[in-house]
């Protein structure tokens, strides 16, 4: 396994929670970004790789890295109207800072081929959580749709 | 439940100050026993964190559709001293100023049943909704800040709407003081293709049916416009991407300030707040009147689209039609106003998330036309249950800031609801009992059945008995749209 995401059904009740599992840190945010795609639309596989976005952030906190970088894919969402399939992540560590540069492989929504499910409106920081259990790092988000 | 919980009155409960060292007042609940029980634990933890805050006055609200949220729980009330109170974006949610709106028919259930079809399928084309759906308008920034600064009035400008409409908008659709400087960018380039869009989760636009047995007061209920058999659409929308976007910015903005700056300790991360008197706070509340004023464009365009899609059907023109709106109500704000505390006249930050503004007979701020009667209050129950009309009072002046209920209130995660029901087969369902539903999603669709709802004549009922909010009416739906 290199990493996975599960939707929770008793975390929150208006919100979308979900948590994530991953072998390493770039992991873990390439399946959180999944996540927040797959809360949007039924197939992943649907989207097809016709559009490339960077993105390129540092914080010295790995949870506001997370949290803004998901973002990230929610600003995408509405203000160019794309999902992104694929997610090439890369972490470093310079001193106190976290450096991430991500590739996105994503299209335009189209809602005729695409099945959607519900818009995701923010990340919130209830019970927002990255860690690292046992070797294994891991993550809770849950988002307002 | 709680165990300290106490109750205070018929429909009222009350956590008392020293359960929690660190509250500054008590909590206070609005429900029937029923729906107190159904509570979630969280919702107490969270209205205890809100009780918390700096400034708070008299008590932390919970309204009887409660339940728990992120920061403050939704259903959840808190006004505070406007001098030496805070502002809290977790008090007011991403959604800003997501609401209701109610428009009024002269037509009967035996007029539009025969067009039903023909009319629900004609809005699904005419007010998208769902995931990454785009309104008519092509604004340049330019116009889509004017927009922001002048909220349904630059609609109604531009030939969207009915001079009307402002009257019976709260804040005539123009919350004075929105500050675009206040504004990311990434905020204006979420929310500018967005105007007149519905969105999803629990946005729908509905055409209901006033059934001769579910006018509760007949004479208010003329008085608003309604009549026995009548057809009336309502809508709920917020201020989509666009003010998702500036709750965000200011989110991450008070937690740098929060306790660095102004020394408040962080309960929860999304209750993160600052001085309503601060830099930060009086930025945020400039930038949130944005989302206000995104919001009330966005439902005013919407209204402008129902009003064409009635006008072909029916092929009348809209004012003969009598597609005069009742009101248009906000959920999630946090509004400025004067209230009387403690027999003083002061003025107070009311923070109202997922909670209705219900001002009663006279009070300033609600259309001349109904002075007497109170302010419209519109509650949007389930797709499959109905909807309410409501009158502020004035023990809701006295009691809760002028605030009550503002739905039925989720009792069931969306992932839970739809290992439970499945969309298709409740479309199909629904259809049999009357009511047609177009939805981008069919999961959409199961995330938002009745199931996962509290009962919406207990909500009301609640209210009612508390004395926050009369009541009026009960809509049935008979058409709905769904993000």
């Amino acid at each position: 396994m290199t990493g996975k995401y599960i939707f929770r059904e008793d975390i929150a009740i208006a919100d979308l929670a979900f948590e994530v599992y991953a072998d390493n840190l770039e992991d873990l945010f390439k399946y959180s970004g999944l996540a927040i795609t797959n809360a949007m639309i039924v197939d992943l596989n649907s989207i097809k790789p016709a559009v490339i976005k960077e993105i390129e952030m540092e914080n010295e906190n790995i949870e506001f890295l997370l949290f803004n970088f998901l973002q990230e894919i929610i600003f995408y969402k509405d203000s160019e109207r794309l999902l992104f399939n694929r997610i090439d992540v890369k972490i470093k560590e310079e001193g106190q800072k976290y450096i991430l540069k991500a590739l996105l492989y994503g299209e335009k929504i189209d809602m005729n081929k695409h099945e959607l499910l519900v818009d995701v409106k923010a990340v919130t920081m209830h019970l927002f959580e990255v860690k690292k259990i046992n070797g294994e790092w891991f993550a809770r988000v849950i988002v307002d749709v | 439940m709680i165990p300290n919980i106490k109750r205070v009155g018929n429909v009222v409960w009350e956590i008392p100050l020293g359960y929690r060292k660190d509250m500054r007042v008590p909590v206070r609940i609005y429900a029937t026993e029923k729906l107190l029980k159904e509570m979630d634990e969280m919702v107490y933890q969270q209205a205890l964190n809100v009780s918390t805050l700096p400034g708070i006055l008299k008590y932390s609200y919970v309204m009887p559709d409660g339940h728990s949220g992120y920061g403050f729980p939704i259903g959840g009330v808190a006004a505070m001293d406007a001098e030496t109170g805070v502002i809290s974006p977790g008090g007011i949610g991403f959604d800003i100023n997501c609401g209701m709106r109610l428009v009024l028919t002269n037509l009967t259930y035996n007029e539009v049943r025969p067009k039903l079809k023909e009319l629900v399928d004609l809005l699904f084309q005419r007010v998208p909704a769902g995931v990454g759906s785009t309104g008519f308008l092509k604004l340049t920034t330019g116009e889509f800040k004017e927009l922001l600064q002048m909220g349904a009035k630059w609609c109604v400008e531009k030939g969207y709407g009915w001079p009307e409409d402002l009257e019976r908008t709260e804040e005539n659709g123009c919350i004075e003081g929105a500050d675009v400087s206040k504004i990311s960018p990434k905020a204006i380039q979420r929310g500018i293709d967005q105007v007149g869009t519905l969105g999803s989760g629990n946005h729908y636009l509905e055409i209901q049916w006033v059934k001769p047995e579910n006018i509760v007061d007949h004479e208010a209920a003329k008085k608003l416009g309604i009549f026995e058999n009548q057809i009336v659409i309502m809508f709920h929308c917020g201020s989509r991407g666009f003010g998702h976007q500036v709750a965000t910015d200011y989110l991450q903005i008070f937690l740098s300030v929060m306790e660095r700056k102004y020394g408040i300790k962080i309960l929860d991360r999304e209750l993160a707040c600052a001085p309503f008197n601060s830099k930060e706070g009086q930025d945020y509340f400039a930038a949130m009147k944005c989302g206000i004023n995104m919001s009330f464009a966005n439902r005013q365009v919407i209204l402008h689209r129902i009003r064409e899609v009635f006008s072909k059907v029916f092929n009348t023109d809209p004012e003969k039609l009598g597609l005069h709106m009742v009101y248009d109500v906000a959920h999630n704000t946090a509004k400025l106003e004067e209230h009387i505390v403690d027999g003083k006249r002061m003025k107070v930050i009311v923070h109202r998330k997922g909670a209705t503004r219900a001002f009663g007979p006279n009070t300033e701020g609600i259309p001349k036309i109904y002075k007497e009667l109170g302010q419209p209050v519109i509650i949007g129950g389930s797709m499959e249950t109905g909807s309410y009309l409501l009158l502020g009072t004035q023990k809701a002046m006295e009691e809760t800031f002028g605030t009550t209920c503002h739905g039925s209130g989720r009792t069931m995660s969306r992932t839970k609801a739809k290992q439970l029901v499945r969309g298709e087969q409740l479309i199909k369902e629904l259809e049999k009992r009357g009511i047609y539903v177009r939805s981008v999603s069919y999961s959409g669709v199961a995330e938002e059945a009745g199931i996962a709802y509290k009962n919406i004549d207990e909500v009301i009922e609640a209210v009612a008995l508390a004395g926050i909010s009369h009541k009026v009416v009960r809509f049935l739906p008979i058409g709905n749209i769904k993000g």
